[in-house]
């Protein structure tokens, strides 16, 4: 009973505040109704007992990437022009990916619907952590090795775009560039 | 009315229970501000307050009463909505930790049938933490890497340039020290198996060193100076350097507005002598003490309150000394130390203590 109700104050905050995502004019409210939509999803997964996860969102998401977005907004300064509607064509598209969206809500629920309702004693822990942690380092190895690879290729990408280089390694670089240039510029001809 | 009564229950102990901590917090925290401004009196050869009360002790509340009073001013050019969504931000995201904090050991000797209508039926144990979540350690870091938001936002709809620069100093040495923060707290985690705070420390009590510090020396000080950065303390203060930026984001504050900033760092100084306290010093365990009062009972839970609360005015007192005596970092210092010192060291004991408790366990 307080579950359901908590979830739809947390479901209502979230779609209003997905909403003014999408239509305020200012980046940096949209950036902070996001911010919303992420404190009540993890609202969300605290009532359907995955505290670990609702931890997690709050921490990834809301404190860490959110604020390096609203930063960007901050430092970027945008004008308050009235926006241009160069992008209707995505419109249709839009439409398209939405019904597409709501077929699959609905898919999952019948699919749920039919599974017979009986509280499996594996589901009392699945959100805990100690079974995710369970999970990811024994059934799930390989796609959780696979991500931490990727990540550390992005990390290692960051510090080779933001490196100074020096001189010689300078002139070095921007010479090939040249000569590939003139390589382009010869084969063009 | 009776059944009632009983449906409420649960609700009214952990309304009177976050009542009872909110008040706590908010005495600790303003006899902090005072003693604050006494020790830093005694480090400089002054006085302090003393004009108010005996010994200036209603000087917090006599502060407060001109905060209320002064006027509140809003900068025209400001973008109001924001301007005064951040500073209730920045106290909520404070003070929300506070509903983990372990206060003390639980009270199961007591009997509570004495209570009228059967109030008491079917309990048998008082927890001293108005709620037990599974991962309280990732709780309290999540929710104070949103205060983030507060600073950031006050920063920003203020349209100072001084406001801007602070805001922007202050979220980013704040995203800097969080990450060799949490890798701090990794080692704590991987030794006591656990993320709720009540269970960091019955580890630490089932362990033979009785306290994490010992085995976890270097993880506690990259912790504490990360806590000192996270905080905007000395020697890190850098988004109120004076001299700089005024008085940084919160510079186009006033009133009440200022106050709740104010109030929101000294909670936050709290919060983490808190953390400090759980994860490396044994929360609210005092060795030796079950040996005197009976485990359980209530002297033992008084008795240990009153440890815990003197290690927190110990970690409180550390923050006010070096206030006093240690100078700023330059900007890029701040960075450098915080990404390629604190946080390979953080790293490196999160390492080092893999592999003794992988062998260890063997």
């Amino acid at each position: 009973m307080a579950t359901t109700v908590l979830f739809f104050i947390f479901a209502g905050i979230a779609i209003a505040c997905a909403v003014s995502t999408v239509y305020q004019r200012n980046p940096l409210y949209s950036a902070i109704s996001l911010v919303g939509v992420f404190l009540s999803l993890s609202g969300i997964y605290v009532t359907l007992a995955a505290p670990f996860i609702a931890a997690v969102q709050v921490l990834i998401y809301a404190g860490a990437i959110m604020v390096l977005v609203v930063f960007v907004i901050m430092l970027l300064n945008f004008d308050d022009e009235p926006g241009r509607n160069r992008l209707k064509y995505l419109y249709v598209m839009g439409i398209g990916l939405g019904v597409l969206l709501l077929g699959q809500t609905f898919y999952i629920y019948s699919a749920v619907m039919r599974v017979p309702n009986v509280a499996i004693e594996q589901t009392k822990t699945a959100g805990k952590t100690l079974s995710i942690g369970q999970g990811m380092y024994t059934e799930y190895l390989l796609p959780v090795e696979i991500v931490g690879i990727m990540l550390l290729m992005a990390i290692i990408g960051a510090v080779i775009l933001v490196r100074r280089l020096n001189q010689p390694q300078l002139e070095l670089v921007v010479e090939n560039e040249l000569e590939d240039e003139r390589l382009e510029e010869g084969m063009l001809n | 009315m009776e059944s009632v009564l009983k449906t409420a229950f649960p609700f009214i102990v952990v309304a009177v229970g976050i009542g009872a901590a909110f008040g706590g917090v908010m005495m600790i925290v303003a006899y902090t501000v005072l003693a604050e401004r006494k020790v830093l009196g005694w480090i400089q050869g002054r006085i302090g307050p003393n004009r108010a009360g005996p010994w200036g002790l209603f000087q917090p509340f006599a502060d407060l009463l001109k905060f209320i009073f002064k006027e509140d001013l809003t900068p025209d050019k400001s973008t109001k909505v924001v301007y005064f969504l951040a500073p209730l931000v920045a106290l909520t995201c404070a003070l929300m930790p506070m509903v983990v904090y372990p206060f003390g050991p639980a009270i199961t000797t007591v009997d509570w049938s004495f209570l009228p209508w059967g109030l008491g039926e079917g309990y048998h144990v008082l927890p001293l933490t108005i709620g037990q979540i599974d991962v309280g350690v990732l709780f309290v870091l999540g929710i104070t890497s949103v205060g983030v938001y507060g600073i950031a936002l006050a920063g920003w709809s203020s349209n100072s340039k001084y406001s801007l620069m602070g805001g922007l100093r202050s979220s980013a040495q704040m995203i800097s020290y969080e990450l060799a923060m949490g890798a701090s707290v990794i080692g704590v985690v991987m030794l006591a198996g656990t993320l709720d705070l009540n269970g960091i420390i019955f580890a630490q009590i089932r362990s033979p060193f009785k306290w994490f510090i010992i085995p976890q020396v270097i993880g506690f000080f990259v912790f504490l100076i990360s806590a000192f950065a996270e905080t905007n303390r000395v020697p890190f203060d850098l988004p109120e350097a004076e001299t700089e930026l005024v008085a940084g984001f919160h510079t186009e504050y006033s009133a009440l507005k200022f106050a709740l900033f104010f109030m929101a760092e000294y909670v936050n100084m709290f919060t983490v002598s808190v953390m400090c306290t759980v994860l490396f010093l044994g929360g609210w365990y005092i060795p030796g003490l079950g040996h005197i009062f009976e485990p359980g009972s209530i002297p033992y839970a008084v008795a240990s309150m009153v440890g815990f609360v003197a290690k927190i005015c110990a970690f409180l007192f550390l923050y006010i000394w070096v206030r006093g005596t240690l100078p700023r970092f330059r900007f890029d210092q701040l960075m450098n130390f915080g990404w390629k010192f604190l946080l390979p060291v953080a790293l490196g004991n999160v390492l080092l203590t893999i592999i003794v408790v992988f062998f260890l366990n063997r």
